[in-house]
């Protein structure tokens, strides 16, 4: 698919909240995602699981527009993220694009990346008001709410380096939601963390799925977990979705060849 | 040779002035050299590739000559050359711009000492360039580039005798001035070192407990 091929589409209103369209990803000669189609519906819960280098934490960084696309369009609630309205066609977006469109997404990373020099709130409140536009009032009461429902309020006014790492990524998530995204993406949110606080952060991610039927994309590691919280789950293998499927039939009774060995050596692993 | 007590006092004011003209010398210097460090490093992150190379290639050059040499060539030569500047305005470019170079590297350090998850993470929040340099990266920049840059401020400071060999009237100058003038040399040259080693050290720990100040108030450390 090249770009004069393609037009500006808009898609149906029950449409996907996230579509990749045959996007492709390659670092020089390193094809990190190879013609990817993949599909968010609304309230999603999505896994993605892989062997490292499967390209799955790449589906995030396209998404969050950390780097670009080298092929296909990626769009989100019906319009293009990756490229914007030219002409007839679609050209690659430019940074004032982007800005417009990137708040639709949060994203929480692997190594929390909290501002280390401002407190937990500030955290919080610095993008709801910079980039939103909210007062200090707004955004400190939305902060608070959120840091509440983290279980960190009591610690709002502590640096990142006061805090254990379960509640720096628990602050994190706090930070992420405060922009209110459409969709989340938590990439390997538990992967940098001691085993004995894993759950809390767990336990979060729980609520938001079940509780606020929040749209989410996660990559992880953390099989036992992906099993029991997600609609669906995509298993990764260079670069493409080799099988996806529920959790029960990805993880109960798997098809294809590269799922299988995934699976046992993760599991034989554990 | 002995010591002189009543010689010392009377040449403490003339050395007295001295000083305030070598304190004048180090601070306009490192204000040059601080803004001038400033230009270099931006120099060398623009958008233009030919850009970037020549200002590296000028930092270079500059870092790997000698200041004195520097000093002789644009106060001796450059009048040659039709340009013609006082003692004071070419010691203190000629300062300005080699400790430019070297300020020039402590900031390149500090913003490469912001890890780069801390850009992904302002872009995933959507703030623009200009706000994340304001509100994310300097202010974790500059406590990275703060012991560098007090390292820099005594070292200009005690390169200024340097400034004697062109005539600018600080402290060394006036120490060979009165040697030639009395033939007594322990005094005037005892007192210069005294003078910059009364200096220096209180400045030295002054930007120590600074550096630890910038640290507490940004949660670094604590009480």
């Amino acid at each position: 698919m090249t770009l004069d091929t393609l037009h500006p589409q808009k898609l149906e209103d029950d449409g996907p909240l996230v579509r990749f369209a045959d996007v492709t990803k390659s670092y020089g000669s390193l094809t990190v995602l190879d013609q990817l189609n993949l599909d968010i519906a609304q309230n999603e819960m999505v896994s993605i699981i892989g062997p490292s280098g499967s390209g799955k934490t790449t589906v995030l960084r396209v998404l969050m527009t950390l780097e670009g696309i080298n092929d296909g369009v990626i769009y989100v609630d019906g319009e293009p993220l990756t490229h914007m309205p030219k002409g007839n066609g679609l050209a690659v977006a430019n940074e004032k694009y982007l800005h417009e469109r990137r708040s639709k997404i949060g994203m929480v990373f692997q190594q929390f990346n909290l501002f280390p020099h401002m407190s937990a709130l500030q955290n919080c409140i610095e993008a709801p008001m910079q980039v939103l536009g909210l007062s200090r009032d707004e955004a400190e009461e939305r902060a608070l709410n959120l840091l509440d429902m983290v279980g960190m309020s009591a610690k709002k006014d502590q640096h990142p380096t006061r805090l254990s790492g379960g509640q720096q990524q628990r602050v994190a998530i706090a930070r992420a939601l405060a922009m209110r995204p459409q969709v989340m993406l938590l990439d390997e949110v538990t992967s940098a963390l001691d085993p004995e606080v894993i759950g809390e952060v767990l336990n979060v991610i729980r609520s938001l799925n079940s509780e606020h039927n929040l749209t989410m994309i996660m990559v992880t590691h953390q099989m036992g977990f992906a099993r029991e919280i997600s609609d669906r789950v995509c298993f990764f293998y260079e670069g493409k979705i080799a099988e996806q499927g529920t959790p029960d039939q990805l993880f109960g009774d798997p098809q294809n060849e590269r799922t299988k060995q995934f699976l046992h050596a993760v599991l034989d692993a554990n | 040779m002995e010591w002189r007590w009543e010689f010392t006092w009377e040449i403490l004011p003339r050395m007295l002035w001295a000083t305030g003209n070598t304190l004048l010398a180090a601070g306009v210097g490192y204000l040059i050299a601080v803004v001038v460090g400033l230009v270099l490093m931006l120099g060398q992150r623009t958008p233009y590739q030919i850009v970037n190379i020549v200002v590296r290639e000028i930092v270079e050059f500059v870092r790997s000559t000698p200041l004195l040499v520097q000093l002789f060539f644009v106060f001796f030569v450059a009048p040659q050359f039709g340009i013609k500047l006082s003692a004071w305005t070419a010691g203190m470019l000629t300062i300005g711009l080699h400790f430019g170079t070297y300020l020039s590297e402590v900031y390149r350090g500090a913003l490469e000492g912001v890890p780069k998850s801390q850009w992904e993470a302002c872009r995933a929040l959507n703030f623009t360039t200009l706000y994340t340099y304001r509100r994310i990266v300097l202010p974790q920049a500059f406590p990275i580039a703060l012991p560098g840059m007090g390292n820099y401020l005594v070292g200009i400071f005690k390169d200024t005798p340097l400034l004697a060999t062109i005539g600018v009237a600080e402290l060394m100058h006036t120490a060979n001035a009165l040697g030639a003038e009395t033939y007594r040399y322990l005094e005037p040259y005892t007192m210069v070192g005294f003078i910059f080693l009364i200096i220096s050290l209180p400045t030295a720990m002054g930007l120590r407990r600074l550096e630890a100040a910038v640290d507490r108030a940004q949660g670094k450390r604590r009480n």
